[in-house]
């Protein structure tokens, strides 16, 4: 009787003091193995040794960025988009960041770049930019935020799990932005008071204590991603179907996308700079290739995309790249966004140089 | 058995506990273990097995009962309203076949009752007519050992059951090129086989008291001990449990509660947060370093145990919530500081079943053999013997036969090392430095020793755990 009564008792302290977010801090990563080099994220847990939670403090504990102060002579520079940012079907050394890391870039004040992976396999911008919010305290030296038009609809936006387990923050960006974005959206889990009960918060729990378990399997591994021997490839021959989301050819009308979460993410940085890329992608050469570039834009919609983009990033005097046909065909995996190892070194090379340029102007 | 059954059988078994009186508790046990048999099988994708194989473990314990019943009668009335009462659960089971989604009593949906009609028939019956014949079972006691030994092999023996599995499917008219041996997943067989084989055992050397349908059947199939184990006794089940009028007390509820939600913990957060980290077919090839593949090691090892003996906290508590005190299974086996020791406190049942079927009558027939064999030859072969079955009883592969060959070696070294060293310590065993000194040196190289055992365990096949032991040892 008086361990169920310590056990109410507890479960009551842990719903009014709401603990969950400090314990997301704690972490094995970082002290007694080394942080990861993306955020957690799996679609078989068991065999990468990773998984997809919700707590975002828990996830930054464990990765790298969280590891130290920055070092003066790093120039720091964060990367943030969607899973080809992250590096799907990639091992964690053959990811963009490893890519830029590995060509041993430094600039002429002698600072080395470090880029950090904080690309999120989810296409959405508000998911971008609930992260950014968040790795704005590691100081970046330079933000880049690496985009593709299926990041934009506005229907995307709020539907990640991470997004709809997160409303209080992503509510306040929203708010503080004046994003067109709904702060009640209906998917939002507002814990009730026996969610936030140890009991109500188990799954929470759970999560965190096998996020620091598979600690010891990344450190002992390496592996934080299982990847199959083979896949199916991206689509060569696509549907003949002209549709976007939806909206029918010649433009996409300015509502149905979300430029202005691009705008939050320029204030969100503050005076750090941004540097928005287009990310590259697959080009089809296949049947219906004349309707279509690839499996998630018809023609008329990237093209219109591209455009608006581009004359958003110029009228803002954002600093803007467009990469979309900058790598070929061939070096794109299992869809029209995901590269392989050497597309992703081809792109890390471009994106070097552009560092170097963007930092020489700045000077 | 996952959470919502361990909620549901505890609240079941504390209301039988606390309302019902004594008298029915053999007839309430009995219809839950029927329902549980079902209820816990896993299902298989061969069509229909997941409700035949409870079937046969009814029909078989039944035969065993038939075999080895008295036959000067005993309750007949009774024992005929055993067979109508399970033959009742069995149909009524089988028609929520008709119910669609609104019942989940078996992992899929029942066969059509005609079948199952005669099926039943086919299971009980005979078993009924054995019980009424009055020829002795000595004869057919050798032939349900030889059935019950049969179909272990074709469990644990995976070309075997992959043979059984094709040939299930050919019957069934479904794909035999997708058959493969863990379709035969037989809820309890291995403890089922082992309590049956016990009670056949001491039928044959006439140890074996009268027992009444209904009490054997829920001696065999008892819900609490199905999926995990014990093996216990069926003289002390039945004799000392089941026939006795328990008074269980608040404060036995509240231990059983106790001991449930040790088990639970010890299960479902201590051993599925260590299988994360356990060593593994497939992370013995990933791991980068030799320390990192002890510490996964080392977490296989500790999982091993808490998932084992949570279950059996569970089983135990359940069981005493019903006023039955199963026998306890383990006893801090990662403390003992020997081999002889570990091996008198994990898996303390199965241990006990060995030495009671196999090491004790093979060791007794070379003792008293015309030629009488040296003690040290004697030793090594009832050791060797036994661990090998006992290796096997996990599965007939050669990991596992190694594995029971390791514990041999383990044990008669242990044997001959105490033999040898006792009188040569002589007054400094007394000394506390020296004891200390004993009992941490022996407790780390058993549990070394014990460990190390458990990559044979831990991997499917022989180079594979030779490869693990090569980097284990930095080679």
């Amino acid at each position: 009787m008086k361990a169920l009564a310590l056990f109410l008792l507890l479960n009551i302290c842990f719903a009014w003091f709401t603990p969950l977010s400090n314990l997301g801090r704690i972490s094995i990563y970082n002290r007694l193995v080394p942080g990861r080099v993306r955020l957690p994220y799996a679609d078989d847990p068991a065999r990468s040794y990773n998984l997809s939670l919700f707590d975002l403090d828990a996830m930054f504990a464990s990765h790298e960025i969280e590891a130290r102060p920055k070092p003066d002579d790093e120039y720091r520079v964060i990367l943030i988009g969607d899973s080809s940012t992250w590096g799907y079907l990639l091992q964690p050394d053959q990811t963009l960041a490893a890519a830029l890391n590995e060509s041993g870039l430094t600039l002429p004040d002698g600072r080395r770049v470090h880029a950090y992976n904080l690309g999120y396999p989810v296409m959405s911008l508000a998911k971008d930019l609930l992260i950014l919010s968040k790795a704005m305290k590691y100081q970046p030296d330079m933000v880049i935020w690496l985009v593709t038009l299926e990041s934009f609809p506005r229907d995307k936006q709020l539907f990640p799990p991470l997004l709809q387990h997160n409303p209080g923050p992503v509510r306040d960006l929203i708010e503080k932005y004046g994003l067109s974005l709904d702060t009640d959206d209906p998917g939002f889990t507002e814990p009730g008071i026996f969610g936030r009960t140890i009991l109500g918060s188990r799954r929470a729990l759970a999560d965190w204590i096998r996020l620091q378990l598979y600690g010891l399997m990344w450190a002992a591994t390496g592996i934080d991603q299982d990847i199959p021997s083979s896949f199916i490839a991206r689509m060569e021959d696509l549907p003949p179907d002209n549709s976007f989301h939806g909206l029918k050819p010649l433009t996409l009308s300015p509502d149905p996308i979300s430029l202005d979460v691009l705008g939050a993410g320029a204030r969100v940085v503050g005076s750090t700079p941004l540097l928005i890329v287009n990310e590259p992608m697959f080009i089809s050469q296949g049947q219906n290739s004349d309707i279509r570039y690839n499996f998630y834009y018809p023609r008329w919609a990237y093209d219109d995309y591209r455009e608006r983009l581009a004359s958003l990033t110029a009228a803002q005097g954002w600093p803007y790249v467009d990469f979309w046909d900058a790598i070929p065909p061939s070096e794109f995996t299992n869809t029209a966004v995901h590269m392989t190892p050497h597309g992703t070194a081809m792109l890390a090379d471009l994106l070097g140089e552009v560092i170097l340029k963007f930092r020489a102007q700045v000077q | 058995m996952s959470l919502i059954h361990i909620l549901l059988f505890s609240l079941f078994s504390l209301v039988t506990g606390w309302l019902f009186p004594a008298r029915w508790r053999v007839w309430i046990l009995l219809v839950a273990s029927l329902l549980a048999l079902f209820v816990l099988q896993t299902s298989s994708p061969i069509r229909s097995l997941d409700f035949w194989l409870p079937l046969i473990s009814i029909g078989l314990t039944l035969l065993v009962w038939g075999i080895t019943v008295p036959k000067d009668g005993g309750n007949r009335l009774s024992n005929l309203l055993v067979f109508a009462l399970i033959a009742g659960v069995i149909l009524a089971i089988s028609l929520t076949r008709y119910l669609g989604d609104y019942c989940c009593l078996t992992p899929s949906r029942p066969p059509q009752l005609l079948p199952v009609i005669a099926a039943v028939g086919l299971a009980l019956g005979p078993a009924y007519l054995i019980s009424r014949s009055k020829a002795t079972g000595r004869y057919l006691s050798w032939l349900a050992i030889l059935i019950i030994l049969a179909l272990f092999i074709i469990l644990k023996s995976p070309p075997i059951g992959l043979a059984t599995s094709a040939a299930l499917r050919g019957l069934n008219g479904q794909d035999v090129s997708l058959a493969g041996h863990l379709d035969l997943v037989w809820l309890g067989f291995s403890y089922i086989a082992f309590r049956l084989l016990h009670v056949l055992r001491d039928f044959q050397s006439g140890r074996l008291p009268a027992f009444s349908a209904g009490e054997f059947v829920t001696y065999v199939l008892v819900y609490p001990s199905l999926t995990a184990g014990p093996i216990d006794r069926s003289q002390r089940f039945i004799q000392n449990d089941l026939r006795s009028a328990p008074i269980i007390s608040p404060s036995d509820r509240l231990l059983a509660g106790e001991r449930i939600l040790i088990g639970v913990f010890k299960k479902f957060v201590i051993a599925d947060a260590l299988a994360l980290v356990a060593l593994s077919p497939q992370n013995s090839l990933q791991v980068g370093s030799s320390l990192w593949l002890w510490v996964l090691l080392y977490a296989y090892s500790l999982r091993l145990f808490f998932d084992f003996s949570g279950y059996i906290d569970v089983a135990l508590g359940i069981a005493m919530l019903v006023g039955i005190r199963l026998p306890e299974n383990f006893n801090r086996p990662y403390l003992k500081t020997n081999l002889t020791a570990f091996w008198n406190s994990w898996n303390i049942t199965l241990a006990q079943w060995f030495r009671a079927y196999i090491f004790n009558p093979l060791t007794r027939g070379m003792r008293a053999s015309s030629h009488p064999y040296p003690v040290w030859l004697v030793i090594l072969t009832g050791q060797t013997i036994t661990m090998l079955l006992l290796g096997l009883w996990h599965g007939i592969s050669w990991n596992y036969a190694i594995w029971g060959l390791w514990h041999a070696a383990g044990l008669f070294i242990h044997n001959r090392w105490s033999d040898w060293i006792r009188p040569r310590l002589g007054s400094a065993e007394t000394n506390r430095p020296t004891r200390i000194g004993l009992a941490l040196g022996g407790w780390f190289l058993t549990f070394q020793f014990v460990t190390l055992g458990w990559v044979w365990f831990a991997l499917p096949d022989v180079r594979s755990a030779i490869r693990v032991f090569e980097r284990l040892f930095g080679f």
